[in-house]
């Protein structure tokens, strides 16, 4: 490979705890709640009601408006309620629950749509948008929607497997587990697009796995490739793994289908293939389940909708009280405050870190060393920006290109003053909204 | 369940074990190979110079923040380097007094009046060292290498001896052989003597990622392309640029104090700059000016310069074409 990306890191990968333990199902927990809303994009609506019965696949929630996707019953059983519950973003999610009969009586739609030589590109987009599927990596937008974009325009294929988080292992044990299925959600992606290449991206701690998906492809002349890149976070980002692999720039605001790419998650494509040979909705994924505070880290198959409690009891719940929950990488996931919210689509990752793991300092000082600069690899000068958004200089945060930064933790992970660099450029990127909407408003901006 | 005991911050969640603790600590190791020089060539009088200078700096630190309240900030480790810098830029032979008035002055004027670590624009040692020139006769008088200064009392004139720069300002070159100035068996301020001692320093510091080579080599190649250029009648191009490189605090200041943090810029471009300007400087004062060492006020004055320089040196926006819209804002 030729190409890289500027900046990252190397943090302590931490994956050793789950790399080589193959993927439990987890028993149904006896209640699911499923979120309206676990996309990015407009709510569903419910389609059920109070004390109606569900079977195991049927379409509970319809998706609205044009960035949407449909939510399915993960168990079979009886909607208990619908309510408005906590979500993994932190607000409050109108959700339906269901009470688990234990049976999995499966929905008569849950059949096998037919195999992809056979299916045409709108049947499968068709199929993709009925199945619910979402971006699985964590930022869940609605796949059929970005096929659509990117139709008849995109000119590369990458399948984005680098899983540069520490910790996460759920796409390797995917990659070694189930790489048939992989390769068939890559099959279907290029029949879709009409594309005759695709490229899997995978990070050199997975030779392994890589390895796997390579055995699975024809021997010679195989149009599916498997790339190994050097490992680096943030590999994983989509703009960053672009250049990794195709030495190009994403533009400043822009989407890769602007320099011909599509980029797609592990586990997404496999839903993708899953869906089209089995009828099956997302429904389940793999999450990985580890931290300090866990006692025995798993990866786990586990239905949408189950709580993170019940999650975490599964693997034989915490060593110690937990100081942190993660959803997600330690990178970038978001810190949970109740464990009663739910593992939704975009979740590959539940982290539980004890207390002697908490990094936050009362008195974070800046000296200026520039390790910020030299790992951020989208070119900015985070000390300057953390500067002028502590000052509240707004325009300054503009002419510093805040709105390029990805929050990816690069600049905050290698500080040695411990600034809480990410907090600060996610307040500035709000300050410059808020200041734009009293413009619009014809309110007056900023008081100065 | 909601569970208080959870803690909700923002990402990331895990940090690189590296604080400003441990790189402080990394440049203290770097430091030891020429205060271990020191020690050798001048005696133990170097090293109890060095522990007055650290010891006041460490004291005028703690006393400034105790009495406005401030956090204390001892444990960063950042006053002992500016205590040994300081050190390094006074002759062994100076009275035991002169580096505390120097702590007093790096330490409680030019780095906590204006905030503390990280927010004084100028490098404490250095301006305490131009301060320090108020008593030009301690300050200029350096005793020769390889004798070993008294403890007490007074020096006498005979340790005395001239730097291979005042040979150079009066047009001749110094008759120290040019090993002898790399190894550092010449008189001159503490730190300053070896240029091999500082630049192992140096190299460890870059092993151990606490600074980018950028500034030195930039400061020390101005110097060396301007000298090599610039000779005086009758002396070898070569030899009289490699005197001039290894001669005075030339290497000191490139490795150590130019690459200072809190004074230097932190972009490429800056950095590259910011080290042309120090060694364009450096050779401005040593040729014309009636001192005969630059670095100080060189590396001083390019302080003043340093956030500037960050402002021409944007890094190129990821994603836009190489050689447009360059440190511009899109809207």
């Amino acid at each position: 490979m030729p190409y890289s990306f500027k900046g990252g890191v190397h943090p302590s990968a931490f994956k050793r705890a789950t790399r080589d333990k193959p993927v439990e199902d987890m028993p149904p927990p006896e209640r699911i709640i499923l979120p309206m809303q676990m996309h990015i994009g407009t709510p569903c609506e419910p389609l059920v009601r109070v004390g109606e019965q569900v079977k195991l696949g049927q379409m509970i929630g319809e998706a609205k408006g044009a960035v949407s996707a449909p939510v399915h019953a993960s168990v079979s059983g009886k909607v208990q309620a619908i309510e408005p519950h906590t979500h993994v973003s932190g607000r409050n999610v109108l959700s339906v629950f269901i009470e688990n009969d234990g049976l999995d009586t499966p929905h008569e739609d849950m059949r096998p749509r037919g195999s992809v030589e056979s299916l045409s590109p709108e049947e499968l987009l068709a199929t993709v948008l009925e199945a619910g599927i979402v971006g699985m990596g964590g930022a869940a937008f609605p796949t059929h929607v970005k096929v659509s974009s990117v139709l008849g325009k995109a000119e590369k294929l990458i399948i984005n497997a680098s899983e540069c988080e520490p910790y996460i292992t759920s796409d390797h044990r995917l990659m070694l587990e189930a790489p048939e299925e992989l390769v068939g959600g890559v099959r279907i992606l290029m029949k879709m697009l009409g594309l005759s290449e695709a490229v899997i991206a995978v990070e050199s701690d997975k030779r392994d796995a890589a390895e796997m998906v390579r055995r699975t492809l024809p021997r010679k002349r195989s149009n599916i490739k498997v790339v190994t890149l050097p490992k680096r976070y943030p590999q994983g980002s989509e703009k960053q793994l672009i250049k990794a692999v195709s030495g190009r720039e994403v533009p400043p605001g822009q989407l890769p289908l602007s320099v011909g790419c599509a980029v797609f998650n592990t586990e997404t494509t496999a839903a993708i293939h899953r869906a089209v040979t089995t009828g099956l909705p997302l429904i389940r994924r793999i999450v990985t389940v580890t931290g300090s505070a866990v006692s025995n880290p798993k990866n786990l198959m586990v239905r949408i909708g189950t709580t993170l409690k019940a999650v975490f009891d599964a693997t034989g719940g915490f060593r110690e009280t937990p100081n942190k929950v993660i959803v997600g990488g330690p990178m970038m996931g978001t810190a949970q405050h109740d464990l009663d919210t739910v593992v939704v689509k975009g979740v590959n990752a539940l982290l539980a870190f004890s207390r002697k793991e908490d990094a936050r300092v009362d008195n974070p000082i800046c000296i200026r060393c520039g390790r910020c600069v030299s790992v951020c690899p989208m070119n900015l000068l985070p000390v300057y920006m953390y500067m002028h958004e502590q000052k509240g200089n707004i325009s300054e945060l503009d002419k510093l290109r805040i709105r390029d930064c990805l929050e990816c933790g690069c600049c905050s992970y290698s500080c040695p003053g411990r600034l809480y660099l990410v907090q600060s450029f996610r307040t500035g990127k709000q300050k410059i909204n808020d200041k734009n909407e009293n413009l619009k408003a014809g309110g007056v901006a900023d008081g100065k | 369940m909601e569970n208080s005991e959870l803690i909700v911050s923002s990402s990331p969640h895990i940090k690189t074990e590296d604080n400003t603790r441990s790189i402080m600590l990394d440049v203290i190791i770097a430091l030891a190979f020429p205060l271990g020089l020191a020690v050798f060539q001048f005696g133990w009088r170097a090293a109890i110079l060095t522990g007055i200078s650290v010891v006041s700096c460490a004291a005028f630190e703690y006393l400034y923040r105790k009495l406005l309240k401030k956090s204390n900030t001892l444990s960063d480790l950042s006053c002992v380097v500016t205590g040994i810098l300081l050190a390094f830029c006074i002759p062994a032979s100076a009275p035991y007094w002169i580096p505390v008035v120097g702590g007093f002055f790096a330490i409680v004027i030019v780095k906590q009046l204006f905030g503390g670590l990280g927010k004084n624009f100028m490098n404490p040692a250095l301006a305490a060292r131009a301060f320090l020139a108020s008593w030009p006769i301690i300050m200029t008088t350096w005793p020769l290498a390889g004798v070993q200064l008294p403890l007490w009392g007074d020096i006498p004139d005979t340790f005395a001896g001239a730097t291979p720069l005042y040979s150079l300002k009066n047009g001749v070159l110094p008759p120290e052989p040019l090993q002898d100035l790399f190894l550092g068996q010449v008189s001159g301020s503490m730190g300053e003597i070896s240029a091999i001692v500082l630049l192992l320093g140096g190299f460890y510091l870059w092993v151990r990622g606490v600074i980018t080579p950028r500034i030195p080599i930039a400061y020390i190649g101005t110097v060396a392309v301007l000298t090599f250029i610039f000779p005086p009648e009758g002396i070898e191009a070569w030899r009289f640029m490699l005197t001039h490189l290894l001669s005075g605090g030339l290497i000191l200041g490139a490795v150590f104090m130019a690459t200072d943090y809190s004074t230097s810029p932190v972009t490429k471009r800056g950095q590259l700059l910011f080290g042309i300007g120090c060694g364009l400087l450096t050779v401005f004062i040593r040729y014309f000016g009636s001192l005969p060492e630059g670095v100080c006020y060189s590396i001083l004055i390019m302080n003043t310069c340093a956030w500037m320089l960050d402002k021409t040196g944007m890094p190129r926006r990821f994603g836009a074409p190489l050689f447009s819209r360059r440190g511009r804002a899109e809207k």
